[in-house]
């Protein structure tokens, strides 16, 4: 490594070219006085046309590649696998502009560094998924979370936002640091931080007996600190309140695009840093898997804020997609990919309706707001429905086609009982998802019920993703072959 | 004097290791914020020490400049932005308390048990590598250097990225509209 | 590790001094504690009130957190300007990108009015 990696660096290229974009934003957003809001129009374009000249970047340079390349000095790898999830990811970052470009204009923040912030955090999450090396991945994480704080906290003359910037930054901080602990116990132990020869040092180290301890105090303390990121009970403590509190399309950000970086670096890591502990990593996912889904789905049963109740249902769903993670087969892991990427629509458009519901003091967020919603915006009340049915699980939407293929990966892989909690917990989750679809069909709007804002913008928004949502359970081929190519090595 | 030669650096170890233990008591224990401020900073410094002591000069020196010296000036900061008359009125500490020092007592436990006699592996196994440069002699600021901005120097920039971030975190909360 | 005994000798010649000067003043000083000698000393004026009276801006808080931002940044220049030369055009383009990010950094605060007092 006497000379520049040139090629190095020109590979890396999209990640490079979003990075100075959001420092182009943050500068030129942070000229003149207190613009209140002006200009936010002209800053979303900018950051979707960001986003995707970096996918095409992405398409140009980091796409098509059949053999994993690591770049670098072992820094970052180029593979199918970070392909699709860089793809997803630039996705789901712009249906989070586009969901906020109201809030930023009714809020009167300066547009600049809201976007700015977005872009930053997306950079983030491109390298986490790519990231090679476990100190890499840990920074990158780091970006995409101290982002992901600050947006969290941005109502700052609501207490309830501030509370949520609060809880998340301070427990945020705390699972980082279990992390790097486990992450420093391993490295004590192998003397390596690279995903590709960790496994091998792992098993050496456990060979020579002194090891042991280390070895299992560290990658336990490492898989705490990724189950904290992902959302896992009994992880999830921060979630229902940073969900509420944060503003809704922070929200959904956090709930697509956090959420998938977080499984896609937890995967990469648990299939190829820890493949020799498979079976280990396999139990506690497994055991985990089921109290989640679990207690996600119970803990919905009694939200009266749909917010919470959504909160809730995404940590629910990171349970479904921990039956897939733990099978450690090729149908379980694209069954992943399948799902988060469904996911990912469902969701956003979720809370975008939310968004049209409400109002500054956080209206919009009870059952009741949705009652009559038929009557007064059938448009958006099919697309609710839509989505809470995907949610749920039902035929013919996305949500269907990804529990189906969740379970019978499960199923083939021997995990049976996994796959049969499941189903249960799907049946019961069909009861507070139902709960909003009755609210918005059956019941009739009061004269205090809110009003749907008419926002083209954020309607398209929210029928692309009611649209997307029903092309996946209807024609999930494409997305499937998809996936299939984008696996990563079995453990 | 023998026996300070063969054992010295290990003396010096459990010396600053009780210290930097007994004064991170004393942050928690201390009703005047400021004594427990100035506990911190002294629990600071003893793990500096324990830096020197592993030939991390690089490490410890870090401790004591950002540790020692700005995160110090922030936990004075604070001190300053509260309001300290009313802190004799708050409980120490919740209810929770017991149950909090059962769970760390058990977590020490847990710690010790299993550190206990284990040998740390490759990494700590040749210490030698914290100051050296491709096989020679080198301080260890240079072995640092060398790692960091050539192997690492995608975190490098990363963090320079991470550092942003951060100031501009400062600036949209700590700033009023 | 012998290179560190100077400066072990200099703490614990640090430390006696400490010891002795105030065993000194104990023995010397006339008077006992408690009184005008708990006072704040505001330059013979006498204090009309505590200074926790009184609230603080915030932006004492910012500056404080920016100071520490920047701290952390010098760090990463020492272990570069030790190895300058053996790092040679790679390691001081390297440098110069982390700086220009932290460049932008300082504008952006600048820009926002976070450095301004008034």
């Amino acid at each position: 490594m006497t000379a520049i990696p040139i090629r190095d660096f020109l590979l890396l290229a999209p990640e490079i070219f979003l990075a100075v974009a959001g420092m182009a934003m943050l500068v030129a957003g942070s000229y003149g006085r207190d613009n209140g809001g002006n200009g936010h129009r002209g800053c979303s374009v900018c950051a979707v046309a960001a986003l995707a000249m970096t996918g095409g970047l992405v398409f140009w340079l980091q796409g098509g590649r059949e053999v994993p390349e690591v770049i670098l000095s072992g820094m970052f790898v180029l593979d199918g696998y970070a392909f699709f999830w860089k793809i997803l990811l630039l996705i789901a970052a712009t249906l989070t502009i586009f969901l906020s470009e109201r809030f930023v204009a009714e809020g009167g923040y300066r547009p600049g560094e809201y976007y700015a912030l977005i872009l930053f955090a997306t950079t983030g999450m491109l390298l986490m998924v790519s990231g090679f090396n476990l100190l890499s991945i840990w920074i990158s994480l780091e970006l995409m979370a101290l982002s992901s704080y600050i947006l969290a906290g941005y109502f700052k003359h609501q207490l309830k936002s501030t509370e949520a910037a609060l809880k998340y930054f301070v427990l945020g901080a705390l699972s980082s640091g279990i992390l790097l602990y486990g992450v420093s116990l391993l490295y004590g132990a192998t003397g390596t931080l690279e995903l590709a020869g960790l496994s091998d040092a792992l098993s050496l180290a456990v060979a020579a007996g002194d090891g042991q301890v280390l070895v299992a105090l560290g990658w336990l303390l490492l898989a705490m600190g990724l189950f904290f990121k992902v959302a896992v009970v009994p992880f999830h403590v921060w979630t229902p309140d940073v969900y509420v509190g944060a503003p809704t399309p922070i929200t959904s950000f956090l709930a697509i695009a956090s959420k998938a970086a977080s499984f896609a670096v937890l995967v990469r890591i648990f299939y190829q840093g820890l493949a020799f502990l498979t079976p280990d990593w396999q139990w506690l996912t497994a055991a985990l898997a089921t109290i989640t889904m679990i207690w996600g789905n119970l803990a919905a049963l009694t939200q009266k804020n749909v917010k919470r109740m959504l909160a809730y249902s995404s940590i629910a769903h990171a349970g479904y997609v921990l039956i897939g993670v733990l099978t450690a087969t090729e149908d379980g892991q694209w069954a992943v990919l399948f799902y988060l990427a469904a996911y990912t629509f469902i969701t956003a458009g979720a809370f975008g309706t939310v968004v049209l519901l409400e109002r500054r003091a956080y209206a919009g967020e009870t059952y009741e707001d949705y009652a009559g919603l038929a009557r007064r915006a059938p448009f958006l009340a099919a697309s609710m429905m839509i989505f809470l049915l995907a949610l749920t699980g039902i035929p013919p939407t996305g949500g269907f086609v990804g529990k189906i293929y969740l379970f019978a990966a499960a199923v083939e892989a021997g995990w049976v009982w996994v796959a049969v909690v499941g189903v249960l917990t799907s049946a019961i989750s069909l009861y507070y998802y139902m709960g909003l679809i009755v609210q918005m069909y059956l019941k009739d709007a009061e004269d205090t019920t809110p009003e749907p804002l008419y926002a083209p913008g954020l309607l398209a928004t929210v029928g692309l993703c009611a649209v997307i949502t029903v092309l996946l359970g209807l024609l999930p081929g494409p997305l499937i072959e998809l996936a299939k190519g984008s696996l990563l090595p079995l453990p | 004097m023998e026996f300070l030669t063969a054992h010295g650096p290990a003396l010096l170890f459990y010396l600053f290791a009780a210290m930097a233990l007994g004064s991170a008591v004393l942050v928690v224990t201390m009703r005047n914020p400021m004594y427990g401020a100035l506990s911190l900073l002294v629990s600071f410094l003893s793990v500096a020490v324990l830096f020197f002591l592993r030939n991390a000069e690089f490490v410890a020196v870090v401790q004591i400049f950002v540790y020692g010296g700005g995160i110090m000036v922030l936990f004075l900061f604070v001190i300053m932005l509260i309001n300290l008359h009313r802190l004799h009125e708050v409980r120490m500490f919740a209810q929770s308390a017991p149950l909090g020092i059962l769970v760390g007592v058990l977590l020490v436990a847990l710690f010790v048990f299993s550190f206990v006699g284990v040998g740390f592996g490759p990494a700590l196994a040749t210490p030698e590598n914290m100051v050296s440069v491709e096989g020679q002699a080198a301080g260890n600021s240079e072995a640092v250097a060398w790692l960091l901005y050539r192997q690492y120097l995608l975190p490098f920039e990363v963090a320079s990225v991470f550092l942003l971030v951060a100031m501009v975190g400062a600036v949209i909360l700590g700033r009023r509209n | 590790m012998a290179n560190y005994i100077p400066i072990l000798v200099f703490v614990l010649v640090a430390i006696g001094f400490l010891i002795v000067s105030l065993m000194a003043a104990r023995i010397f000083r006339h008077g006992g504690k408690g009184g005008t000698n708990a006072d704040p000393y505001e330059c013979g004026n006498e204090a009309d009130s505590l200074a926790h009276d009184h609230r603080f801006s915030i932006r004492y808080y910012l500056i404080a957190v920016l100071f520490v931002i920047f701290d952390v940044e010098t760090i990463f220049l020492f272990p570069w300007a030790v190895m300058f030369d053996r790092l040679a055009l790679f390691g001081f383009i390297e440098m110069m990108v982390f700086l220009a990010i932290l460049v932008v950094g300082y504008v952006y605060v600048w820009n926002r009015g976070a450095l301004d007092w008034a």
